[in-house]
């Protein structure tokens, strides 16, 4: 038998979390220049074209003013952070939960489904002013978060419900050879299956998290909040500090991403191509 | 004693009849292939053997109990044509997922794995993932994960046929020497005269629509098989046999529009 001595088609990938980021410094290095690129013409422009502050600031003066207010505006972006990552794991976890229930429960599944996607086309941000009532008039984390939950729900229920279902015919051909019951097939097959649908799910609602707390905050709520202070200071033409706001939102909004994508990494380390 | 007993099974799906009247007996360490052309009903007869596939009627009996009550005393361990393996298991983890299903301790299944990887010669890939081993090896993890707990049956359902034709000639090599040593018996579909030949002690010829048995071979090549067997007459003979009743099943489902294009001229 030395004639079927095995091959391995690829080898092994192996390595520390430089390797799992699955990048080098110079693998980023066009978008590093893209976003040079456009800060630069942004500049220009502005410089070229005599843009009045008001309308659009140069991304120096963001700078600055960013920089000068950094302690006040990381403040209050931590605590709008804080709100929106509550909201992504309630609005996540539940999504999770019931999109396993309602694929181990196909009825209770074609039951509900339809108004979960009618829910989905509800503005639900137009809620926002709403929610802020229900809970203590606005001026605490609570209907923040709740406005940022909803808003992640729904992402994270379809893909996950998608990835629990679309299981190949064989896949429980052969647990059911094995006679293993519906908790062996979701744990072995649906949920492990469902993983990079979760984490595309996960991935969508990151961003919607904290659009979701910033918005919220606009309606109502606590003084040193991220969109209150953003609000404030465009209300008396302090636009390039209202920028500067916008900008510690991003910042936040891209930090959760990049923390979910890393986790993505590392939970799906058996995928044949999640680093191609 | 036998370990497969069929008697008048028929299935139909919707208007259509997959099998119907099929009557087999396949006895213990039998090696039995059931071949014939694309839509006779040889996989669904399998998927009726194995339970996961509830015939319309007649009656299965598996190591004399229900086809049911077989399935869920895991009497047997079943090939796919596609290896269906998990990409998010090692190869090792692959071949002990029916182990952790029944519930064997860890250790009991370390050591079960490792012996199973022995026998199909894939010691030392362990930890690869099943999509960085090649086709062929990822039958033999799939056939050591079927046989892991030692099934009294082995049900394969044509697991070479997307393999190169010399891939698929050491694979039967292989299955013959785990076929002797294992001692389970095997049912096998097919839809190479061949490799039928080859590897079986009885061939089942069927015929399509319906799907129906239209001769059973047995096959009296002497044991065990080498890579001389496909040169001797012998085997030529049985090749041509089998050739045969494959063909007189498709001449009779032919007969009726040949004679009516000939009026019609």
């Amino acid at each position: 038998m030395s004639s079927t001595a095995p091959v391995a088609v690829q080898p092994v990938p192996r390595g520390g979390l430089g390797k799992l980021v699955g990048h080098r410094l110079i693998d980023w290095l066009p978008a590093v220049i893209v976003l040079v690129g456009i800060v630069g013409l942004w500049q220009g422009l502005i410089v070229w074209l005599d843009v009045q502050q008001f309308l659009l600031p140069k991304p120096t003066a963001i700078a600055s003013a960013f920089w000068t207010d950094k302690q006040e505006l990381l403040h209050a972006g931590w605590y709008t952070f804080q709100e929106a990552l509550g909201g992504f794991a309630l609005g996540s976890g539940t999504a999770i939960v019931l999109a396993v229930v309602l694929a181990r429960w196909r009825r209770l599944g074609a039951a509900l489904m339809p108004y979960f996607i009618a829910a989905n086309a509800i503005p639900i941000i137009a809620f926002a002013p709403i929610t802020n009532q229900w809970f203590d008039g606005g001026l605490t984390k609570s209907s923040k978060i709740v406005i940022a939950a909803i808003l992640c729900f729904f992402p994270v229920l379809v893909n996950t419900l998608r990835g629990l279902t679309s299981v190949r015919p064989q896949d429980l051909e052969l647990m059911r050879s094995y006679a293993g019951g519906q908790t062996a097939i979701f744990r072995r097959v649906r949920i492990p299956n469902a993983l990079p649908f979760i984490f595309t799910g996960l991935k969508v609602a990151t961003v919607l998290a904290m659009i979701g707390a910033v918005v919220g905050e606009y309606f109502g709520g606590a003084l040193n909040a991220l969109g209150v202070l953003i609000l404030a200071r465009s209300r008396i033409f302090l636009f390039t500090q209202a920028w500067a706001g916008v900008f510690v939102a991003c910042l936040f909004g891209l930090g959760l991403y990049i923390a979910v994508a890393l986790v993505e990494r590392i939970a799906l380390r058996w995928m044949p191509s999640t680093s191609e | 004693m036998n370990v497969v007993e069929i008697s008048g099974v028929s299935k139909r799906f919707g208007s259509t009849t997959a099998v119907e009247g099929i009557e087999l007996e396949i006895g213990e360490r039998e090696f039995v292939s059931l071949i014939g052309p694309s839509g006779c009903g040889k996989s669904t007869l399998l998927r009726i053997i194995g339970d996961l596939i509830e015939p319309s009627g007649g009656k299965v009996v598996v190591n004399r109990k229900t086809a049911r009550q077989a399935r869920k005393d895991r009497d047997y361990g079943i090939v796919f044509q596609d290896p269906v393996l998990y990409d998010w298991r090692t190869v090792a983890k692959n071949v002990a997922l029916p182990l952790e299903i029944a519930r064997w301790p860890r250790q009991k299944r370390k050591v079960r794995v490792q012996k199973m990887l022995e026998l199909v010669e894939l010691t030392g890939f362990e930890n690869h993932r099943p999509w960085q081993l090649s086709g062929g090896m990822q039958q033999r993890v799939s056939i050591a994960r079927a046989l892991s707990f030692d099934p009294a049956l082995l049900l394969m359902d044509e697991p070479f046929g997307a393999l190169d034709e010399m891939t698929r000639e050491r694979l039967n090599m292989e299955l013959l020497r785990i076929w002797a040593a294992s001692g389970s018996t095997v049912v096998f579909v097919t839809h190479s005269i061949s490799e039928a030949v080859f590897l079986s002690t009885q061939v089942v010829v069927m015929s399509p629509r319906p799907g129906r048995i239209s001769e059973v071979v047995p096959i009296d090549l002497k044991q065990p098989r080498t890579a001389t067997t496909r040169e001797e007459p012998r085997f030529f003979e049985l090749v041509t046999q089998v050739r045969e009743a494959l063909h007189l099943g498709h001449d009779l489902e032919r007969a009726a529009p040949v004679i009516t294009q000939q009026a019609e001229a």
